[in-house]
């Protein structure tokens, strides 16, 4: 019987495998960033060990950094102290730094593929659940806990239990205006966010194989918000041609080696997953989420369900409780929803192309009265990248606030944060209660429907305007 | 880590499914460089309802949570396992939980139970009935008694046989040495390195 992508990929770090035991798995890079690794680090200290193989590792600052004066020093003390402790940290153990104000300083999954760090077939783990990004180049991709990233910095390996393996079939082309983030939305609500508990997922079909790089990252960044352990696509023509010439990539005979191994990253025509899901992505419309979880989502053409229609009495009790805290009336059509604040950006959608398609929306437009919009590039690269094309004036001239780069609003670590009962529009990956601000109200949406709320100030689509 | 053979404990009913890691501690509780003082943090959003059951004296000292399904979903933060150890808990009883929650509980010492969810109805009513009454969850034996009542739970062996030896992971994997130096040793010369830093011009 032939092999998934996946059981390739695992199969080549297995450095040791006993009964009884979980495999002992090669870890070929390692991420990090300021909140899950200063106890990680002072646990090497502790025990007097080396961080062995700082080569395959590489820190950056973002989910405490301000996105406005970055040049001034950090004004929440316990975030510079966190700040302050990963640079701190990083000089003691001789590990790489892009730290605030260096243009590779972002989004630790934003920055990971625009270096070209990211390839196929490699081993990621960064002690953070949205590590799943990386598998939109075909690597075996998780996030873990800091006990985990003290392994790897320790190790340069992790323990795994050997997870199922899935295959989500999404094919035909997308309908205008829907996009990789309104895939993933039906996804979840189609199969729930425990739907992937157990398996490395991976996205495939026509849908997937004539999707940009930065869609595909969107579709595997969000794995974890049905519960995936990763999520993998098979690298392609499209893959390899995003990593030529980025400074990691390899060159020369190198690269021919390289690409020589990429092409042999697919799923066997004999292979048999243990599950599989299919989308037709023909029928899809944008999507939104209504609720307090990713998988609470709906059409954006639907209205806000009714409580009473679900027939698992856990979802029912949920789907209360999510309608009294985002102050949702059920019946109400999602497109009268309205909103304070719309945010773009985030690991999920604060890429170039992102930035892009919400600027060609906008171009022209003025937002909407009382509604604030924040543009947050997903790093200082991607942030210069927008300004060369004039995408910050286009930002800026319709009324948005342009802003430096950073996780900023899609957990409110920094100051950019929804004050209680505050409703935004954001094109991050969770709506969980108090996740943007406490007592914030969050939709999930994409670029396209986040700039055509920003404009109308309701939940909309570009076909709106 | 210490060894856990068996703990006996008030049993807090958590009647609400997809508690996610945002919710037992959200982000701006995230900022402290230890393991410690993460209790402030616990269930933040809730902790001045005084219909939260941890706001209920008889459960306020509790240590064993009884939650809904897909409890520790979402952020991989291991703050929320400090967070729940600080404030006292030992153990986690729930029919389904998140992959990375489950998986940090292993590391840090937290015993996450996993039963159907008909046994977690069962353990609400319990201890529901009975407000502050105690359970005993006994590792060794994967069982969880409550008064005359003994349900059987799941772990996965190898979890199990860490928490009641209290191994410490990475001295178990580093006698393993040899094998990691062999397999780098048959590592392809192309794959990325982070040093020395190369950056786009």
């Amino acid at each position: 019987m032939g092999k998934t992508l996946s059981d390739k990929v695992w199969e080549q770090h297995v450095v040791r495998t006993a009964t009884g035991e979980p495999d002992l798995l090669y870890i070929d890079l390692h991420l990090v960033h300021e909140v899950t690794s200063p106890q990680a680090f002072d646990g090497l200290r502790l025990a007097g060990r080396p961080l062995r193989r700082t080569d395959l590792t590489m820190a950056t600052e973002d989910h405490n950094t301000p996105t406005l004066n970055i040049t001034a020093p950090i004004a929440d003390p316990v975030s510079k102290l966190q700040v302050d402790t990963l640079r701190a940290n990083a000089a003691e153990f001789g590990v790489r730094i892009h730290s605030l104000g260096d243009l590779d300083q972002g989004v630790v999954h934003i920055i990971g593929p625009q270096l070209g760090l990211t390839q196929p077939g490699l081993t990621v783990v960064c002690g953070d659940s949205h590590t799943a990004t990386h598998g939109a180049f075909g690597a075996l991709a998780f996030g873990i806990g800091t006990s985990e990233v003290e392994h790897v910095m320790a190790t340069q390996t992790l323990p795994q239990a050997r997870p199922k393996t899935m295959a989500v079939n999404i094919n035909g082309e997308l309908p205008t205006g829907v996009t990789a983030k309104d895939v993933v939305l039906a996804l979840i609500a189609k199969v729930g966010t425990g739907g992937g508990q157990g398996y490395i997922v991976e996205y495939r079909g026509s849908t997937i194989e004539a999707m940009s790089m930065e869609g595909r990252m969107t579709i595997c960044n969000m794995s974890i918000e049905w519960g995936a352990k990763a999520g993998m696509m098979a690298p392609d023509e499209t893959t390899f041609a995003y990593l030529k010439g980025r400074p990691h990539a390899p060159v020369g005979d190198e690269w021919d080696a390289a690409v020589a191994h990429w092409q042999t990253l697919f799923t066997d025509p004999d292979a048999v997953f243990d599950a599989e899901v299919t989308i037709d992505a023909t029928q899809l419309t944008p999507f939104v989420t209504w609720g307090t979880n990713p998988g609470q989502g709906v059409p954006l053409n639907a209205v806000v369900p009714t409580p009473a229609g679900f027939a698992d009495p856990v979802e029912q009790a949920a789907a209360e409780r999510a309608l009294e805290y985002m102050g949702l009336t059920a019946g109400t059509p999602m497109r009268e929803i309205k909103v304070d604040t719309v945010f773009l950006g985030s690991c999920t959608n604060g890429r170039i192309e992102d930035l892009r398609a919400a600027a060609d929306v906008l171009k022209g437009a003025k937002i909407a009265e009382g509604v604030r919009m924040l543009v947050v590039p997903g790093s200082a690269r991607v942030g210069v990248q927008a300004v060369e094309e004039g995408l910050d004036k286009v930002f800026i001239d319709f009324g948005a606030e342009w802003r430096a780069a950073g996780c900023s609003m899609c957990l409110g670590m920094n100051p950019d944060q929804l004050a209680p009962g505050e409703r935004s529009a954001s094109t991050s990956n969770r709506n969980f209660e108090g996740r943007q601000g406490k007592g914030g109200r969050t939709h999930l949406v994409s670029p396209l429907v986040a700039a055509a709320t920003a404009i109308r100030g309701t939940l909309s689509s570009p076909a709106d305007l | 880590m210490d060894k856990f053979s068996s703990h006996t404990g008030i049993a807090v009913p958590l009647r609400r499914s997809n508690v996610d890691t945002d919710q037992i501690i959200p982000a701006v509780y995230l900022k402290r460089v230890t393991r410690t003082g993460f209790e402030d943090g616990l269930f933040a959003a809730w902790r001045n309802d005084p219909e939260f059951v941890l706001n209920t004296p008889a459960y306020a000292a509790g240590s064993i949570l009884i939650p809904g399904p897909e409890f520790g979903t979402g952020s991989s933060r291991e703050h929320a396992v400090w967070a729940l150890q600080n404030y006292g808990f030992k153990v986690i009883i729930g029919s389904r939980f998140g992959d990375i929650f489950r998986g940090n509980s292993g590391k840090a010492g937290l015993v996450v139970a996993l039963v159907d969810q008909p046994v977690v109805e069962q353990l609400w009513a319990l201890a529901e009935e009975t407000p502050g009454v105690e359970f005993t969850v006994d590792l060794a034996t994967k069982t969880i008694t409550a008064g005359e009542q003994v349900f059987e739970f799941a772990i996965d062996d190898y979890t199990r046989h860490r928490l009641l030896e209290g191994l410490d992971d990475i001295g178990v994997t580093l006698t393993h040495e040899a094998e990691i130096s062999a397999f780098e040793a048959t590592r392809p010369s192309w794959l990325p390195k982070t040093l020395p830093a190369k950056v786009a011009s």
